[in-house]
């Protein structure tokens, strides 16, 4: 029933050729064959976010794109992510210091979500923060600690 | 310098924010197979064949098993007599969602394609999905052989009909408390090894001991045999203390197929198998003076349980009971409460549980009883609190005696953040413009009951006890672990008790680890719920490390041959008073702790360690005044938060920052359930509406305000810190604020209450048709 494909993906700048269930979404694909499992699934109609991955620099919910959209691209997860604080990049290091993650489930799709972000908008507003999110869903923080940690973020570009 | 009460940055943060924290579905041991239910499409039928052959065929499958194959192990545990749930669906189901089957298959996929290959026949029966129509004497019967749909029963000795009509005035409201999803973020998860040295399952569980005790007498092996591990849990908010067939299953589901077994729900799937909570239903009325002092109050709450009985389920009403008056001085108070099972998904602990429900009615009524009156509904709340001077203060239930508390000052806090008179200055002017959007300020001063607790307050709900456990352990380099039975789910325990250890131990916050949720190396455990990590985990870490602390001198004292009394502990070093210089490393009493030879004659090698059960007294009673501003837009009937104001009383603050972020979140629950969120059911074929996020509303950042945090502080007398807890306080304090809000917008078209969620259409309706539906008052 299921038909396989070869695929060749770079994913945090390793390139790495597969066959794979051609069926399989690009999260699975990340999490169970790349065993990277930073970037969690938190619902089946791309409403939560957690998934969110970077695909050529952009965000998108990888529990709704297949593996094979991606083949001939790049991917970048949180395990790519990484900058000057300690190895934390700001957006990673404005989360800590604002305490914007609490069970740390949604935080992985958070931080990818606010790069993207970040990347298109470096200055933006408390209310441009909170619409750049909205593809987001964190159950534990009520949202101002990630505000914060954004901003935190933006005021802190790195060097 | 102390550090509880200090904004340290949480330890748990670097490995979750790199992504390398561990969720359950995260581990793929060799070998692991994924397990998945067939799942009941009907609310209620009987189940007339199963047909697994095709499923059977298909390559990966590993197998199919039903309650056929289950006969020689018993229900889920902690049911009513009659109302036990089977672990699959035995002849009958009772709620959409029900699981029927399970498949165990190579990967999720092929279980996916096995799941959709086995047909199921149904005989539907007829369906009841309310209190209403559960209890009405015709109802379809859930459980034939119990006789009706009424579960439990308590009822009041005297309805104080007398005391009402003699009073003033009296006040009536039809409340519905709507049922809520928790939704946190990870679902349900569970990964079972069974080899040649017993049973280690992984769950994401807030209780795992708790589980443990439990499933090892369902699966009839030795406690030793059987290992649970909670690794990092994506939140839990009640819903994972729950008896989930998967948890019972997946063990068992190792053993035949002698493979890792792993069982992660979709979100779809988690809409309808996890716990819900709320779903209780309301009739209070109230008495009061012309002068707005309260005279009496009936509570009378219906709680639909879903189709079987949760232990924790069974107790919401109890604590809806418990805490049915609020923070105010009523002479008499009486309550009663029924339960119901209905064709839905079981209802259980919801951030709260029992007490959001509580303590929205009572701060509803008070508005209420303001209206009537023409006080201010902040002067109606000053007239009827309990003063400070009242504490301990017995209520109207022997068990519930509050520890401490100023409502009057957290009010006062919450006004003056409110910049109250100004705001009610300008809701004066917007009301004379029928141009501008209307303004609702709304008031919530809520009272709850946490620091679970007392002994015997757990064992209601089925757990072993209700003490908590910590161990302190010092290594031989002088630094510490610290073990605690409590296991958190985004509290930061690995943070706040290290704080607490490192101010008792004098040993630095960076050398001191927290550990928890593995059964193997936590003695023994309760669990994370009622707002009980700090006030009862805490206090024991904070025992514990206090009496390690007091040997710990006495190597000191023997190796500097110096008085213990002059010895100061801190920066890891143990000093002598007044002889600058004359000290020794906590490094070094920690070696010289494990050799006989250097030890003082009263001590034994490894005695710098110390394990504890912390028991409580009493409770502990958060507190806190609420504040919230409303915007109304008149064309669309949206409703915006302006200003959120939120004073709360957890006693001792371990650390500001986590305390806040437990109140934000807990805030976000309350505005949710107050504006988006509630669990649907089609009448009359019980099928969910609301069982994907795309139906059920959880907010995302542009949907929810900013807040202003005020904090007062009593400390609760019942525990060595003082705490109170924080964990459920926003979510108990906030829909009553928000609600209160908006009717106070609505004042003018005479609107007394609006359910919740409120959303624009009910909004909408009130401002343009006059005979709006804006539930019962009289």
């Amino acid at each position: 029933m299921s038909r396989h494909v070869d695929v060749v993906i770079t994913v945090n700048g390793r390139r790495s050729e597969r066959r794979i269930d051609a069926r399989t979404l690009l999260v699975h694909y990340v999490r169970e064959h790349e065993r990277l499992t930073g970037t969690h699934v938190g619902c089946d109609t791309s409403n939560c976010g957690a998934c969110t991955l970077l695909l050529d620099g952009e965000a998108v919910k990888s529990c709704t794109v297949l593996a094979v959209q991606a083949d001939g691209h790049e991917v970048t997860t949180i395990e790519g992510v990484s900058g000057p604080y300690d190895g934390f990049s700001a957006v990673q290091e404005g989360f800590r210091q604002c305490h914007g993650l609490q069970c740390g489930y949604c935080t992985p799709g958070m931080v990818m979500a606010a790069t993207s972000l970040l990347a298109e908008h470096p200055h933006p507003s408390d209310d441009e923060i909170r619409a750049g999110l909205e593809g987001n869903i964190c159950r534990c923080t009520g949202y101002q600690m990630i505000v914060d940690s954004v901003r935190w973020a933006a005021d802190h570009p790195a060097p | 310098m102390s550090l509880v009460g200090a904004k340290v940055l949480r330890k748990e943060d670097p490995r979750l924010l790199s992504g390398t924290g561990t969720f359950v579905d995260d581990l793929a041991p060799p070998g692991c197979a994924f397990a998945q239910f067939v799942t009941s499409t009907e609310a209620h039928a009987e189940i007339v064949a199963i047909d697994a052959r095709a499923a059977l065929k298909m390559p990966g499958v590993l197998g199919v098993w039903t309650a056929a194959d289950l006969v020689d192990y018993p229900d889920l545990p902690g049911g009513l007599p009659d109302l036990e749930r089977p672990v699959l669906a035995r002849n009958t189901v009772r709620f959409a969602g029900e699981p029927v089957a399970v498949v165990v298959a190579e990967d999720r996929y092929v279980a996916a394609d096995a799941v959709a290959a086995i047909e199921v026949e149904y005989r539907a029966l007829p369906v009841v999905t309310t209190i209403e129509d559960a209890a009405a004497p015709d109802a379809p019967v859930l459980f034939p052989h119990h006789g009706s749909n009424v579960a439990t029963v308590v009822p009041t000795m005297d309805d104080l009909e007398r005391e009402l009509e003699r009073s003033h005035g009296r006040a009536h409201l039809h409340l519905v408390n709507q049922r809520c999803a928790a939704v946190p973020i990870e679902a349900m998860a569970c990964l079972a090894d069974w080899g040649a040295d017993g049973l280690t399952m992984w769950a994401t569980f807030q209780a795992p001991h708790h589980l443990r005790n439990y499933l090892a007498t369902w699966l009839d092996v030795p406690q030793t045999r059987c290992r649970i591990i909670a690794p990092d849990v994506g939140g839990g908010f009640g819903s994972k203390i729950v008896w989930y067939p998967e948890l019972f299953l997946a063990p068992l589901l190792s053993k035949w197929t002698r493979r890792p077994v792993k069982f992660a729900q979709t979100r779809s799937e988690a809409m309808t198998q996890m716990a819900h909570g709320r779903d209780q239903v309301h009739d209070i009325d109230i008495g009061f003076d012309r002068d707005g002092t309260i005279t009496a109050l009936r509570f009378v709450i219906s709680q639909n349980l879903g189709a079987y009985p949760d232990p924790t389920g069974l107790g919401l009403a109890v604590l809806t009971s418990w805490m049915a008056a609020g923070c105010y001085r009523i002479p008499k108070v009486s309550t009663s409460f029924r339960t119901v099972v209905t064709n839905t998904t079981p209802v259980a602990a919801y951030r709260g549980a029992g007490r959001p429900e509580a303590a929205y009615s009572i701060e509803r009524i008070i508005d209420v009883v303001a209206r009537r009156t023409g006080l201010d509904p902040a002067e109606v709340r000053r007239r009827n609190f309990i003063p400070p001077s009242a504490f301990p203060y017995e209520t109207h239930n022997e068990p519930v005696v509050y520890d401490s508390g100023d409502f009057p000052a957290a009010l006062a806090e919450c006004l003056r953040l409110l910049d109250y008179d100004a705001r009610r200055a300008e809701q004066a002017r917007r009301r004379d413009d029928p141009t501008a959007p209307l303004l609702g300020i709304g008031l919530s001063c809520w009272l709850e009951i946490a620091g679970f607790g007392p002994n015997g307050s757990l064992e209601g709900f089925g757990h072993l006890a209700s003490w908590e456990s910590a161990q302190v352990r010092v290594q031989p380099d002088g630094s510490a672990i610290v073990f605690v039975g409590s296991s958190p789910h985004g509290q930061g325990h690995e943070t706040t008790f290290a704080q607490i250890a490192s101010d008792e131990l004098g040993i630095s916050y960076d050398r001191i680890e927290v550990r928890h949720g593995d059964t193997a190396t936590v003695l023994q455990g309760v669990g994370t719920m009622g707002s009980r990590g700090v006030p009862t985990s805490g206090s024991a870490v904070k025992v514990a490390s206090t009496r390690v602390l007091e040997r710990a001198k006495k190597i000191a004292a023997h190796l500097l041959e110096a008085s213990e009394l002059d010895l100061e502990v801190g920066d890891d070093a143990f000093n002598v008073r007044g002889s600058p210089g004359k000290k020794v490393s906590w490094g070094d009493v920690a070696w010289a702790s494990f050799q006989p030879l250097r030890l003082p004659p009263e001590l034994a090698a490894g005695s710098l360690e110390e394990r504890l059960f912390q028991e409580s007294p009493n409770f502990s009673y958060p507190s806190g005044a609420y504040g919230c501003v409303v915007s109304i837009d008149r064309e669309t009937g949206d409703v915006t938060i302006l200003d959120m104001v939120l004073v709360d009383d957890c006693g001792t603050v371990i650390n500001p920052l986590l305390a806040e972020g437990q109140v934000h979140g807990g805030v976000a629950q309350g505005i949710s359930q107050a504006l988006y969120e509630g669990v649907v059911y089609a009448p009359g074929t019980g099928q969910p509406i609301t069982a994907n996020l795309l139906d059920y509303l959880v907010p995302s950042a542009p949907d929810l305000p900013g807040y202003t945090a005020g904090r007062i502080t009593t400390l609760c007398p019942n525990n060595p810190l003082g705490a109170k807890g924080i964990g459920e306080s926003g979510a108990v304090g906030a829909p009553a604020a928000v609600v209160n809000a908006i009717v106070d917008a609505l004042a003018p078209f005479g609107v007394e209450h609006v359910d919740m969620p409120v959303t624009p259409e009910k909004v909408w309706r009130i401002l343009h048709e006059s005979s709006a539906a804006t539930g019962e008052v009289r």
